[in-house]
């Protein structure tokens, strides 16, 4: 499909989905969000560009190989849970470390969630646009 | 201890993502599989020797107690079944080296296996029902990966008809796990064993219910297990993929669904063994006489192999149903022999676990140098390769039930069980099943071993015999070494009833599975909670 | 609400099952959607339909108080949306693959593997 409007509007369209997908996976550490659905959302951002320009296009965008992204996602949550299993805890307990931030009372709470979260949001991320490549390369 | 029970599911989590990220280097990413499956062997041995000195074992993740958190309990059958899979699966892996092409290998073909095996034991080694459901899908998506890789036309047929039929159980499953949370409150299944218990003491009236739930639990996992009349599946399928595909799924796909049908109608569903248990048994027995006699009209080899796999199944299942006796009888030696009907339910399990992958390694490499798997284009096998022709014969007479190889202990202690109890017609169907699985198993060695190489034969170009042999041995040792596993399976056939036993009277017993959960104090008045306690 | 809701799962599952019966492909994998879907209302019907609170931990105590809702049944079907998801796409693609492998999309011409 080669749309003039759908290419131009994915120009600008591109970067508001990606930032507001990371803006839902960072929400999604207290209230409604999370990596899934930020991950969902960041797969249409490349699909968009698999239907308006090429499945190459949307993959050199990307950089990274999928299954090496879906690799470090997979990786990166299963080893934020076992930070808990290093410290004692049972398997997938949560830890975190007080980063204070000058200028402001509370400090920032950096969790091993966090870290589970987003390899969750790589994990979507590849998975979807892996099914999408694959319908979409004929 | 805390991560022995974990380590059986994180590792080959781990791995799989180790050579995720090494996607672009396959040979690197088999070496890596191969540490990884020696490192889980090593793991299920820990875990079956913490087990077998100190008892059930549990873990709640992230240290919510039961029946809130997620639970994960290893007892002795669960734990030999992870230590089985472990050897079994880097028999595999290395087999693999050689047989699976590169084409296959650089698709992500050992991140699969390891993917599959966590799966696997993650469904042994699991307390919550709707778990046991998550690590089934891990364990279906990867098999059904492993089984489309290389693209062929009979791989996607028969792989339509494995997703479809899986997915229609998995369905069922999911709606079972509804209905039950709804009736009980709970998934914990050490929880539900309770739960059932209370149940039936306080509100007979709910039992018939209890009856049904039973029942499409039964439907849901005798798919997964291959169970009569819901096999239809296997010998579609299991014949498509690269024989060390078949040989993975040939081990570790339907004992799964064996082992979680045992777990569920030992643990959970014992309200009613009169109706329940007895069609497991009819079951059994017509799965027993229907895959033999569905493997004795296939004409290729793997196809054989496949279809016996249904009358195995009947054999495992015939442990389990046998536990009927006990609505009829409560006597010192009904007790005891419904005992060791399930210990020989857990020893064939084990012993199928190795001989029925090994019948298909072996049928890979008869495929790798005859060309073919249709049994009357093979030949000569025996004068070619006398080695090869030995393992083979070794496990297709421990198959058949040949004294003194694992399969006759295994049958025999069955048999023994089912004459204690008096069901004599089951007994005769499996005496006379064992015969018919001699018939087969000699027709695959008159076709392919003993008779003189055709004269069409590809054995006789020399090109193609280069090809075939170079990298053979990685085929033949895990061959080698399993075929020594059951020869000392046989040998060993004391110790190991023991063991087996002792699992059996874990299961029949679930106090010790419930006491090894540890449950949160508080209890929520939520649904069934608050009417127990007024 | 209770029997609004049972027909309505049981005439997703009379939809699903009649759609698998067909020997189209695509409506073998819609019939399965169905299917899985009915299975998730089943899960949030059978649980039971109440309205109490949501089930927050208010400030100072450490378990919800009063008449909560329960969590866990949302947790359940959430998880198999995503697990459903997941199985659902890999299928797509493979009924694809098939299809252009076999060149038909009626499943009784996929005999080649049946015994």
């Amino acid at each position: 499909m080669s749309s003039l409007i759908l290419r131009t509007a994915i120009r600008y369209l591109f970067p508001i989905i990606v930032l507001f997908s990371i803006f839902l996976l960072l929400r999604g550490h207290d209230e409604p969000g999370g990596g899934f659905i930020g991950g969902l959302l960041g797969a249409t951002a490349f699909a968009l560009f698999a239907i308006g320009y090429s499945v190459e296009t949307s993959r050199r965008m990307l950089r990274f190989e999928l299954h090496q992204l879906m690799g470090f996602g997979l990786l990166m949550a299963t080893l934020s849970g076992v930070v808990g299993l290093i410290l004692g805890e049972p398997f997938l307990s949560s830890a975190w470390i007080e980063i204070p931030i000058p200028g402001r009372p509370e400090p920032f709470k950096l969790a091993t969630y966090l870290f589970f979260d987003i390899g969750v949001y790589l994990v979507v991320l590849s998975i979807t646009l892996m099914i999408v490549y694959a319908l979409a390369e004929e | 201890m805390n991560w022995l029970i974990i380590s059986p599911i994180l590792l080959p989590l781990v791995l799989a993502c180790i050579m995720l990220l090494l996607w672009r280097h396959p040979v690197w990413q088999r070496w890596t599989a191969l540490g990884g499956m020696v490192a889980l062997v090593g793991c299920g041995a820990g875990l079956f020797g913490v087990v077998y000195v100190h008892g059930v074992q549990s873990e709640q993740l992230a240290g919510y107690g039961a029946p809130f958190g997620i639970t994960f309990v290893a007892d002795l059958f669960s734990s030999i079944m992870v230590l089985a899979s472990a050897i079994l699966g880097t028999a595999v892996t290395v087999y693999s080296m050689t047989n699976i092409e590169n084409r296959r290998e650089s698709f992500g073909y050992y991140p699969l296996l390891h993917l599959l095996l966590l799966g696997v034991c993650g469904a042994f080694l699991t307390g919550d029902v709707f778990n046991l459901f998550v690590f089934f899908e891990i364990m279906l998506m990867a098999s059904f990966v492993l089984l489309t890789l290389g693209g062929e036309r009979g791989q996607m047929e028969g792989a339509i008809k494995y997703v479809t039929l899986n997915l229609i159980s998995s369905a069922i499953f999911l709606a079972a796990v509804g209905i039950l949370y709804g009736m009980t409150g709970t998934l914990n299944m050490a929880d539900l064993s309770n739960q059932v218990v209370w149940i039936a003491e306080n509100r007979p009236e709910e039992l018939p219910l209890l009856t049904i739930l039973a029942m499409m639990f039964l439907i849901a996992f005798g798919v997964k297990a291959a169970m009569f009349p819901l096999f239809f599946w296997l010998p579609a399928s299991y014949h498509t993929p690269p024989p060390a595909v078949s040989a993975i799924f040939a081990a570790l796909l339907t004992k799964v669904g064996v082992y979680s049908m045992a777990r569920f109608f030992t643990l959970i569903f014992t309200h009613d063994v009169g109706t329940t248990h007895m069609i497991i048994l009819v079951l059994a027995g017509f799965g027993m006489i229907c895959g033999v006699l569905g493997a004795a009209a296939q004409n290729e080899f793997r196809r054989i192999l496949a279809f016996h796999s249904v009358s195995q199944i009947g054999y495992m299942l015939m442990g389990i149903g046998l536990i009927v006796m006990l609505a009829h009888r409560d006597d010192e030696i009904a007790h005891h022999a419904v005992q060791m009907g399930l210990a020989g339910t857990i020893i064939f399990v084990v012993h199928h676990l190795f001989v029925k992958p090994n019948l298909f390694l072996v049928s890979g490499v008869v495929e790798r140098i005859g060309g073919t798997g249709e049994l009357k284009k093979l030949g000569g096998f025996y004068k070619t390769e006398p080695l090869l022709a030995i393992m083979f014969l070794i496990s297709a007479l421990s198959l058949a039930g040949i004294p003194p190889l694992s399969g006759f202990w295994a049958k025999y202690i069955l048999v023994l069980a089912g004459l204690q109890l008096e069901q004599y017609f089951i007994v005769f169907i499996a005496l006379l099943t064992g015969l018919l699985t001699l018939y087969s198993m000699v027709k695959i060695w008159a076709a392919a071993f003993w008779t003189d190489v055709p004269d069409d034969s590809p054995v006789h170009n020399a090109a193609h015999m280069a090809h075939a042999k170079h990298g053979i041995r990685r085929m033949i040792y895990p061959i080698a070494v399993i075929a020594v596993i059951i020869v000392l399976f046989g040998v060993f056939a004391g110790p190991i009833f023991d063991v087996a036993m002792e699992a059996a009277a874990q299961m029949l017993d679930p106090s010790a599975y419930i006491e090894a959960v540890q449950f949160e104090e508080f209890s929520p008045t939520l649904g069934r909670g608050e009417e127990a306690d007024s | 609400m209770e029997l609004i809701l049972a027909i309505v799962i049981g005439a997703l599952y009379a939809a699903g099952l009649y759609l698998m019966m067909r020997r189209n492909l695509v409506k073998l994998i819609i019939g399965l959607v169905l299917l899985s879907q009915a299975a998730n209302l089943l899960i949030f019907t059978a649980a039971g339909l109440r309205s109490p609170n949501a089930p927050l931990i208010p400030p100072g105590e450490k378990y919800p108080v009063g008449d909560f809702a329960d969590p866990l049944p949302q947790a359940l079907i959430l998880t198999a949306i995503v697990i459903g998801f997941g199985v659902i796409a890999f299928t797509l693609v493979l009924f694809h693959r098939a299809y252009q492998s076999t060149g038909t999309d009626d499943l009784d011409q996929m005999k080649a593997t049946d015994t």
